[in-house]
């Protein structure tokens, strides 16, 4: 699959007002690498569909504002002349075609001979796995189908890009699972720049090379999964991305106090009056060993694998444990903690 | 299960006693009259024979399906816009389009002469530019203008409805598969509302082959089927024959519609 040339994109000053006045996307500097998978991530309305429908070419940014392929602007070139791939949540697929009609259109737009487009087809079938669907009506096939033959149909026809909206927000939590493992071994395979919007944080982590978190309309934080799971750079961030404890305290002589008691954190810097962790850094200690925190457990969840604890340490939020202790937890129970001070955060 | 099915005869009953009696009866005896002329079951071949009857047999088709394809092509595009483009006014201009829903025949008529008969506009107009008068209101170009018009206000709504429902993701689709704006018109629209278009175009031939009132006024040289039964009817007093053209308008627009409704693969609501 080495026939897509993939290219590099950047969005230079990218503003979007609707005609109602609404600020959809404050102005926006984005370089996106040749081959690299972006993921725009952040609650509905952060501007990120919007972002993603400007380098589409189905809006046109606010003037002043350009969109460069390979360095060459864009802005002006209507959607269909950009050859970029889409994918959609409701997969928009021509309910009057059959699935091999709807893989093989953008190839017969492009005026490809009968016999090569049947050939193409033949391989996008192959390569989704669907073979045995080439005939068949769209009305016919599963949401897992339909969306492999939305992917197949997008990449058909070799795009500089491949653009994805919500592409598995529609579909059951297992089937989700699975396409998004086949989505990450495609775009993997086709070394293809691609930008996959998503409200799901588990999926921008899974997929992204880079993530890019939006809120309001505005860039909160871009970087890799590991860095804006653990270095949040602001507490949207931080709260957006998986589950934060936070504690109230004051830092003296290298320890951090708080109502749930002393915790010694020999970095701690001077002013840090709150702190950030993640479930992972804290754990509930065994009988016997010395604990820095106490709490009281409010709830507890069992979830097979793990027990979810919800710890009352006289914050306003209980805090978040995973214990994997082979161990029932009853409410209203005492328990000692103990925070890896590696894992704070301060904002 | 007799049961069930004795229950199911029960519950059909009034409607098979209204339709034998207000459709089949008539039509059976409408049939039998057309067969007990002097002419005997010829009057019906006499459609085919006779250059009169089938001249106005042609003549009132190809004024429907013209005006059917002339209504579908102007409702399409105006019907899409006013859906898509919601300006000041759009409801205003919408409820002044389906305006002539509640018009007569004879209105519909009445304007046609107003617009294109001997003192109409257009000939006004082009006998002062050209010198020339321009009338076509009592022909079947004049026939044609009325029953477009008439026409347009439902196949609009019904576009209307259908082109709300359109998803707009296809045609994003389409686009970044490299349609042009015009290949998505034909590879997406038009796909989408061909039920609409189906619906809608079936009724608007129906109407438009047995249409009465706008020909009627129009009348002088307009040889259309309903005007035939009518001159049959009370002026010649041929009942037989008007009869048999009757029932042959009727079964030719049955068979229309259809034709019309197996094309639409069984989702048009029309009725016949």
């Amino acid at each position: 699959m080495s026939d897509i040339n993939p290219m590099s994109i950047a969005l230079k000053n990218c503003a979007k007002t609707f005609a109602d006045g609404t600020k959809a996307l404050e102005p926006l500097d984005l370089a996106i690498n040749a081959g690299e998978t972006v993921v725009f991530l952040g609650p509905s309305g952060c501007g990120k569909t919007t972002t993603l429908r400007i380098i589409a070419g189905l809006e046109e940014p606010d003037a002043g504002g350009s969109v460069l392929f390979d360095g060459q602007d864009v802005t002006q070139i209507p959607i269909e002349q950009r050859n970029v791939g889409m994918v959609f949540q409701s997969y928009a697929l021509f309910p009057n075609m059959s699935v091999a009609e709807n893989i093989g259109y953008g190839l017969k737009i492009r005026r490809m001979p009968a016999a090569q487009v049947r050939t193409r087809v033949g391989e996008m079938l192959a390569m989704m796995q669907i073979e045995k669907l080439a005939n068949r009506r769209i009305d016919q096939l599963s949401g897992g189908q339909r969306q492999r033959v939305a992917l197949a149909r997008a990449i058909a026809v070799r795009p500089r890009a491949l653009l994805l909206d919500e592409p598995l927000t529609a579909l059951d939590a297992k089937l989700r699972d699975t396409l998004r493992l086949e989505i990450d071994t495609l775009l993997r395979s086709l070394k293809i720049t691609a930008i996959y919007v998503t409200h799901d944080q588990a999926e921008a982590m899974a997929l992204g090379d880079r993530i890019v978190v939006m809120e309001h309309g505005r860039v909160a934080q871009i970087g890799a999964p590991r860095d804006i799971y653990q270095k949040p750079a602001s507490r949207f961030v931080a709260d957006f991305i998986g589950t934060m404890n936070r504690l109230n305290g004051a830092v003296r002589n290298g320890v951090f106090t708080c109502r749930a008691g002393d915790l010694p954190w020999p970095a701690a810097p001077a002013d840090a009056s709150e702190i950030l962790f993640r479930p992972e850094d804290i754990r509930v200690t065994e009988d016997g060993e010395p604990s820095t925190l106490r709490g009281r457990i409010a709830s507890a969840f069992f979830l097979g694998d793990r027990t979810r604890l919800f710890v009352e340490v006289g914050e306003r939020q209980p805090l978040v444990v995973e214990s994997t202790a082979r161990r029932d937890f009853s409410h209203g129970e005492q328990v000692g903690l103990a925070i890896d001070p590696r894992g704070i955060v301060i904002l | 299960m007799r049961r069930e099915t004795q229950r199911l005869i029960l519950l059909l009953l009034p409607a098979g006693i209204l339709f034998s009696a207000f459709f089949l009866i008539p039509m059976a005896e409408l049939f039998l009259i057309g067969g007990a002329g002097k002419d005997g079951w010829a009057a019906y071949a006499a459609i085919l024979t006779n250059a009169n009857y089938f001249n106005s047999l042609l003549a009132t088709l190809g004024v429907a399906v013209l005006t059917t394809i002339v209504t579908l092509i102007i409702s399409g595009i105006s019907g899409v816009f006013l859906q898509r483009h919601k300006f000041r006014g759009n409801g205003a201009l919408v409820a002044m389009l389906t305006f002539p829903l509640a018009f007569p025949g004879v209105v519909i008529g009445f304007m046609v002469i107003m617009l294109a008969g001997r003192q109409g506009l257009i000939g006004a107009v082009s006998e002062a530019l050209i010198g020339d008068k321009i009338v076509f209101a009592y022909s079947l170009t004049g026939l044609f203008m009325g029953y477009v018009y008439f026409s347009i206000p439902r196949t609009i709504l019904t576009v209307m409805a259908a082109a709300e429902k359109l998803d707009p993701k296809l045609e994003e689709a389409a686009r970044s598969l490299g349609a042009s704006p015009f290949r998505v018109v034909l590879d997406v629209i038009i796909p989408g509302l061909k039920p609409a278009f189906i619906s809608a175009g079936a009724i608007c031939f129906a109407t438009a082959v047995g249409a009465f009132g706008t020909a009627f006024t129009l009348a002088a040289r307009i040889n259309v089927l309903p005007m035939v039964i009518y001159t049959e009817f009370t002026l010649a007093a041929n009942i037989t024959m008007a009869a048999a053209l009757s029932f042959v308008l009727g079964a030719v627009t049955w068979i229309v519609l259809a034709l019309a409704r197996t094309a639409a693969g069984g989702t048009v609501a029309a009725a016949g």
